[in-house]
């Protein structure tokens, strides 16, 4: 994918994010410093309890930071916006309300001052055609599968035109076919859209497939960025020809390497 | 349920109309069936559900509430046996109750009024006193549960008062409004206050972190967010505020129509306590206990429509 000009549309610099618990302060993150360019694709990944799913939080501006900056097109992230759409683990749909209108919930917030009924209709219709799902648009979440909701969750997501795609886990709970057959919608969506894409992952084929760069991060408590990995790998990107490519295999080797030896996970006993 | 109590396995195998309309005079008796199981199996009228009328089912859902109710009329007859019948026995007062029934609506004077009349003024004091706590618990249990300073400041109030028998609060009434249908409202409308105002508190605070985030990200309006996020998944607990709620009013206005007296079921109670008629009292608590359970169903059929699943992390 070209990278554009802008090689810190996202700027996230000495962030430290500190939780008050019962026990006193618990530092997830400590001085995280990252840069990801207008139109690239990013792979947080790492062990569960890293701090993963805390830095795309701060991204989102769901939560801000204890110290530091973040940075998105220049301006400070004070607060969640439309603009830095989420796509949440467990796909967070509202279960009264059918697809359609879960996603026009989102194309209403972000279009009606500029476009009619009709046009915020056609935009919910075009999302939803694009993940696949026109057919259970008036379905409501209980009726359909995990890998559809996901799917909504996705289209939600993407209706906004958000300049950043925020991605938390967003196949973690899904079988192995499904999720491989999400990963190549993904893939051809982010190619359609050229979104910058944050996504938090543990998979490492999936961070592997899908990012330009990816983030390993230390284990916590007090997480930080343990090395970055650029993937040169040319896209569009095949799963099947990437099987038996040698460079594929490097940069899985690469991450696994980051992950099982040098930050092999020790689980502690006390919670 | 009682249901498929109607239903021979002949009809199993009739055609698809008539089934339709069998499972709808079900669903309508299913409703009215004095059962106990609040299960949802009143959907398993379906005609697959239907076939599995069988020995088992016989054995596990139909036999143990007749075998109930038997046990409780056997009871009930030797208490009548054993008391020489100053508490008269079922047959008798069966008898009573066909005519008593079979004239509800007679007026004779304010103090003998028919049986139906009787239950119609309760329920319509338990209408008003509930409407009334409703329109005021609801909302203040929205705002309670949406602002921790308001839930921190009347948690001691709601604490200090709820405990209190809604009957120690008619003399209250009585004082402030002079009047006895006016006391008894208000004493239900204070008992049935409180489950309503803590259920949608408890409602709001549980809605789940996820939508409230999903609200943020997409940084919906607050009427937007209590419309489409913050009522529909406080809905379930609420209705179960309103239902808590009934249960409690038609519980206190039997005991607040004893102390004021006028039309009403409790009234009637007592009345026919001074007229020494045990029958009539038996059956009126027949009627209490069979209303109450009407009231309850309804909400829980109500509440199971508006329940959705939750999203599972």
């Amino acid at each position: 994918m070209t990278v554009s000009a802008n090689p810190q549309y996202i700027d996230i610099q000495g962030v430290e994010q500190t939780f008050k618990t019962k026990k006193g302060p618990f530092c997830a993150l400590q001085n995280v410093n990252l840069k990801v360019a207008k139109g690239e694709f990013v792979a947080l990944i790492g062990h569960s309890g890293c701090g993963k799913s805390t830095l795309l939080n701060l991204i989102a501006g769901l939560t801000l930071p204890t110290q530091g900056v973040l940075l998105c097109a220049n301006r400070e992230i004070a607060g969640p916006g439309p603009e830095r759409a989420v796509v949440f683990q467990n796909h967070s749909l509202l279960p009264w309300l059918t697809c359609f209108e879960n996603v026009y919930l989102a194309v209403e917030r972000v279009f009606s001052a500029t476009e009619s009924k009709a046009q915020l209709k056609a935009r919910t219709d075009a999302v939803l055609a694009m993940v696949g799902l026109t057919a259970a648009a008036q379905k409501r979440p209980g009726e359909i599968s995990g890998g559809m909701k996901q799917r909504v969750g996705i289209a939600r997501a993407l209706s906004m035109e958000p300049k950043v795609l925020l991605l938390d886990e967003p196949f973690g709970a899904l079988d192995a076919l499904t999720r491989a057959k999400l990963q190549d919608e993904l893939l051809e969506i982010v190619a359609k859209t050229q979104a910058t894409v944050v996504m938090v992952t543990h998979d490492v084929d999936e961070a592997v497939l899908l990012s330009d760069k990816i983030v390993m991060m230390t284990n916590g408590p007090s997480a930080t960025i343990g090395e970055v990995l650029s993937v040169e790998l040319a896209r569009p990107r095949n799963r099947v020809e990437l099987a038996e490519s040698a460079d594929y295999q490097q940069y899985r080797k690469a991450v696994i390497d980051f992950l099982y030896t040098r930050q092999a996970h020790v689980e502690k006993l006390t919670a | 349920m009682v249901s498929a109590v109607f239903h021979s396995p002949l009809e199993a195998a009739a055609p698809p109309e008539r089934s339709a309309l069998a499972s709808i005079a079900a669903e309508a008796t299913g409703v009215a069936a004095p059962t106990i199981n609040m299960k949802k199996s009143a959907n398993a009228t379906t005609p697959s559900a239907r076939t599995a009328w069988d020995a088992s089912f016989l054995w596990l859902r139909v036999l143990p509430p007749l075998l109930g109710l038997g046990l409780l009329v056997l009871i009930w007859e030797l208490v009548s046996f054993g008391t020489g019948a100053s508490i008269p026995s079922p047959k008798d007062t069966f008898l009573q109750a066909v005519t008593l029934f079979s004239d509800p609506f007679y007026r004779h004077g304010p103090n003998d009024q028919g049986v139906g009349w009787n239950v119609l003024s309760s329920l319509q004091r338990v209408a008003v006193g509930f409407g009334l706590a409703a329109l005021v618990g609801i909302p203040v249990g929205f705002m309670i549960g949406r602002f921790a300073f308001l839930s921190r400041m009347f948690n001691p109030l709601i604490s200090l008062l709820r405990p209190v028998s809604p009957l120690a609060w008619l003399p209250i009434g009585l004082l402030v409004f002079k009047g006895a249908d006016p006391a008894a409202i208000w004493t239900i409308f204070i008992c049935s206050i409180w489950p309503m105002i803590i259920n949608t508190a408890v409602g709001v605070q549980r809605v789940p972190q996820d939508y409230m985030n999903v609200a943020r990200v997409l940084n919906l309006s607050e009427w937007k967010i209590v419309t489409k996020i913050l009522f529909p998944s406080v809905l379930p607990y609420m209705l179960t505020g309103v239902r808590l709620a009934v249960s409690t009013a038609w519980l206190v206005i039997v005991a607040a129509e004893m102390l004021t007296g006028g039309v009403g079921i409790g009234f009637w109670v007592w009345d026919e306590w001074n007229n020494l008629n045990v029958k009539n009292i038996i059956i009126a608590i027949f009627v209490i206990g069979i209303v109450g359970l009407l009231l309850e169903h309804a909400l829980i059929r109500l509440a199971t429509a508006f329940t959705f699943e939750e999203v599972k992390s």
